[in-house]
C-alpha cells in the first residue's frame, strides 16, 4: 500500500468528519438531511476506497449498502416525514452553535489523544482512521444531546453509526454478516423512530422531545 | 548585476499586483453580471473609476480630523506591501525574506485598524456602525487566519511565505486532509475579509447590514480612490495567498531563468482568472447572511483551522 493510499483514505475520512461538523452547524431540518446524505456519500466512498486498498471485496457490499440506504433511502424518507409534518422551515437550537462547535473540536482532540497512544503499535492508516471514526462517533453523540428536535436526534444517531462503519471498515477482517446485520438494525431503528415521531406528534402537537419530560413520572 | 536583477524583479512584482488589481475586480463583476444575464460593465471600468476619482476634489466634513485624511494612505500602503510581498509568480524575490505570514497578518490588521478609526472619525452613525461590525468580523477572522498560518507553518517548518511556497512546490502533489481543511478555512476568511457575499455585499452601499461600504461612506475624491484600490489589492492578495499556499505549482523558484519567471507569471494570471470565476459563481449562488450568522460562519473557519492544526500536530502525515 503506497502513501497515496494513506492520503486518500485520510482525506475521505476527514470529509466525513467535516460533514459531522456541518451537521452540528446546520440548524435547518432540510439542510440537516442534505448534509447527512452528503456524509453518507463520503462514507460510501471511504469504505469503497478501503475495499480497494485492502483488496477486500466484501467491503464493496458495505459501501453499496451505505450508498443506497444512508445516502438515498433514509434521507428520502426523512424528507417525506418533514414534509408530511410541515416542519420543513423549522430552525432549532438549544446551545449556541459556536459553543457546540467548540465542544466538537474538543471531542475531536480527545478522540485523537485517546486513540493515538492506545494504538501506537498499529500501522498509521488504521490508527488515524480510528481516531477520526471515534471523533465522528463522539460528534454524533454531541448532536443527540444538544438538539431537542426528534428528527435532528435521529440524524445524530445515524451520523454516529456512520462513524462506527468507518471504524469497522478500517479494521481488517470485519465479517460481512456483522456489517449487514448492523445495517439492517439501523434501518429497523429508523422505522421505530419514524413511528415514534408520528405518535409523539399526535399526542403533543410537536416533536420537541422536551415536552416528554413532563410525563416521565419522577416528578412529584 | 544580480542585485539589480533581484531589485527589478521585486519591482515588477510590486507594480504587477497594482496593475492587475482593478482588472481582477472588474473581471469578478463582469462574470457576475454575465451569470445574471446582464451585460455588465467592461473589465476596465475600475481603472476608469479610479482615474475619475483621482481627478475629483476631496470633500471633507467640517469635523474631520487629520486621522481621516491620513487613513487612506495608511490603508493603501499596508495592503500594497502585503500584496507585493506575497509570492505571486516567483519565490525568493529580494524582499521575500520579510514576508513572514504573521507580519502580513499584522499589516492587514493595521489597515483594518486605520479604516475602523476613520469610519468613526466623522461621527456619523453609519460609520460607527460599520466600524463596530468590521471589528466583530475581524475579531473572528483573525484567529482563524492565524490557525491557517500555523498549520501551513507546521507543514513547511517556517512561517516565511516564500519558503513555504517553495517547499510545497518542490514536493510531489500529496492529498493532505489538513491542507484541505485549511483551504476551506482560508476561503471563508477571504470571503469575510474582502467584504464578499455571504458576509457583506460589495456591490451596494444601500443596505442596512453593510460593513465595508458603511465605513467608507464619507470618503470622496482621491481618498476614495485609494480605498477602492486598496480593496482591489486585498482581493489580489488573498487570491495570491490561496494560490501560493495551496496551488504553488508552476511558481518560479531560485535559481530561475527569465523563461521560468514568465511561465510563472502566465500561470499566476490563469490562476487568478480561475479564482475570480469561482468567486463570481459562488457569489451569485448564495445569498447574504444575517449579520448574526456571520459569527457562526467564521466560527466554522476557526474550527476547521483548529482541526487542521491538531491533525498536523499529532500526525505529520495528514
Amino acid at each position: 500500500m503506497g502513501s497515496t493510499g494513506f492520503d486518500i483514505s485520510h482525506f475521505l475520512a476527514t470529509i466525513v468528519l467535516i460533514c459531522s461538523f456541518a451537521l452540528l452547524y446546520q440548524a435547518r431540518l432540510l439542510g440537516l438531511i442534505h448534509v447527512f446524505a452528503v456524509q453518507a456519500l463520503a462514507l460510501a466512498l471511504a469504505v469503497a476506497w478501503q475495499a480497494h486498498v485492502q483488496a477486500a471485496p466484501h467491503l464493496y457490499v458495505t459501501a453499496f449498502i451505505a450508498l443506497v440506504m444512508k445516502a438515498g433511502l433514509i434521507p428520502y424518507m426523512l424528507r417525506r416525514i418533514v414534509h408530511k409534518l410541515q416542519i420543513a422551515r423549522t430552525i432549532e437550537q438549544v446551545v449556541s452553535t459556536n459553543i457546540t462547535m467548540l465542544a466538537g473540536v474538543f471531542l475531536t482532540i480527545l478522540a485523537i489523544m485517546v486513540v493515538f497512544p492506545a494504538a501506537s503499535m498499529e500501522t498509521g492508516l488504521e490508527r488515524e482512521d480510528l481516531a477520526l471514526a471515534l471523533a465522528i462517533i463522539l460528534l454524533g453523540m454531541l448532536m443527540m444531546i444538544t438538539r431537542r428536535n426528534a428528527i435532528s436526534q435521529i440524524i445524530g444517531f445515524m451520523a454516529l453509526e456512520n462513524g462506527l462503519i468507518l471504524a469497522a471498515s478500517g479494521a481488517r477482517g470485519m465479517p460481512l454478516v456483522v456489517e449487514v446485520s448492523v445495517a439492517f438494525s439501523v434501518l429497523i431503528a429508523f422505522f421505530v423512530f419514524g413511528i415514534f415521531i408520528f405518535r409523539i406528534r399526535e399526542r403533543f402537537d410537536t416533536i420537541d422531545v422536551d415536552e416528554l419530560s413532563a410525563h416521565r413520572g419522577d416528578m412529584e | 548585476m544580480a542585485l539589480t536583477g533581484d531589485f527589478l524583479m521585486q519591482g515588477v512584482q510590486m507594480f504587477l499586483v497594482l496593475a492587475v488589481a482593478p482588472a481582477l475586480t472588474g473581471l469578478v463583476r463582469k462574470i457576475k453580471a454575465r451569470l445574471l444575464l446582464h451585460k455588465g460593465p467592461s473589465i476596465l471600468q475600475p481603472y476608469r473609476d479610479l482615474a475619475r476619482l483621482m481627478r475629483k476634489d476631496v470633500l471633507l466634513a467640517h469635523n474631520a480630523s487629520w486621522l481621516f485624511r491620513v487613513a487612506p494612505y495608511v490603508i493603501f500602503a499596508a495592503i500594497w506591501i502585503a500584496a507585493a510581498l506575497t509570492p505571486t509568480f516567483a519565490t525568493g524575490l529580494m524582499f521575500n525574506w520579510t514576508a513572514d505570514l504573521v507580519a502580513i497578518v499584522a499589516l492587514l490588521a493595521l489597515a483594518r485598524f486605520a479604516l475602523a478609526l476613520a469610519g468613526m472619525d466623522i461621527g456619523t452613525p453609519f460609520g460607527g456602525l460599520g466600524s463596530s461590525r468590521e471589528m466583530m468580523v475581524s475579531a473572528l477572522a483573525e484567529p482563524a487566519m492565524l490557525m491557517i498560518v500555523f498549520s501551513t507553518a507546521l507543514l513547511a517548518g517556517t512561517t516565511q511565505l516564500s519558503q513555504i511556497a517553495a517547499h510545497l512546490a518542490s514536493q510531489p502533489f500529496v492529498l493532505r486532509a489538513s491542507m484541505g481543511l485549511a483551504l476551506i478555512a482560508l476561503i471563508i476568511v477571504s470571503l469575510a475579509e474582502n467584504a464578499r457575499i455571504p458576509v457583506d455585499n460589495p456591490s451596494t452601499h444601500l443596505e442596512l447590514t453593510m460593513i465595508h461600504e458603511a465605513m467608507v461612506l464619507e470618503y470622496s475624491g482621491r481618498h476614495l480612490a485609494l480605498i477602492e484600490a486598496a480593496a482591489a489589492l486585498k482581493l489580489v492578495f488573498y487570491f495570491s495567498l490561496i494560490t501560493c499556499l495551496f496551488f504553488p505549482y508552476g511558481i518560479a523558484t531560485p535559481p530561475m531563468g527569465l523563461a521560468a519567471q514568465f511561465l510563472g507569471m502566465g500561470l499566476w494570471l490563469v490562476k487568478m482568472t480561475l479564482l475570480a470565476a469561482l468567486l463570481a459563481v459562488g457569489e451569485v449562488s448564495v445569498s447574504k447572511m444575517r449579520l448574526f450568522r456571520v459569527a457562526e460562519f467564521l466560527g466554522g473557519a476557526l474550527v476547521l483551522g483548529l482541526i487542521a492544526m491538531v491533525l498536523l500536530f499529532v500526525s505529520g502525515k495528514m
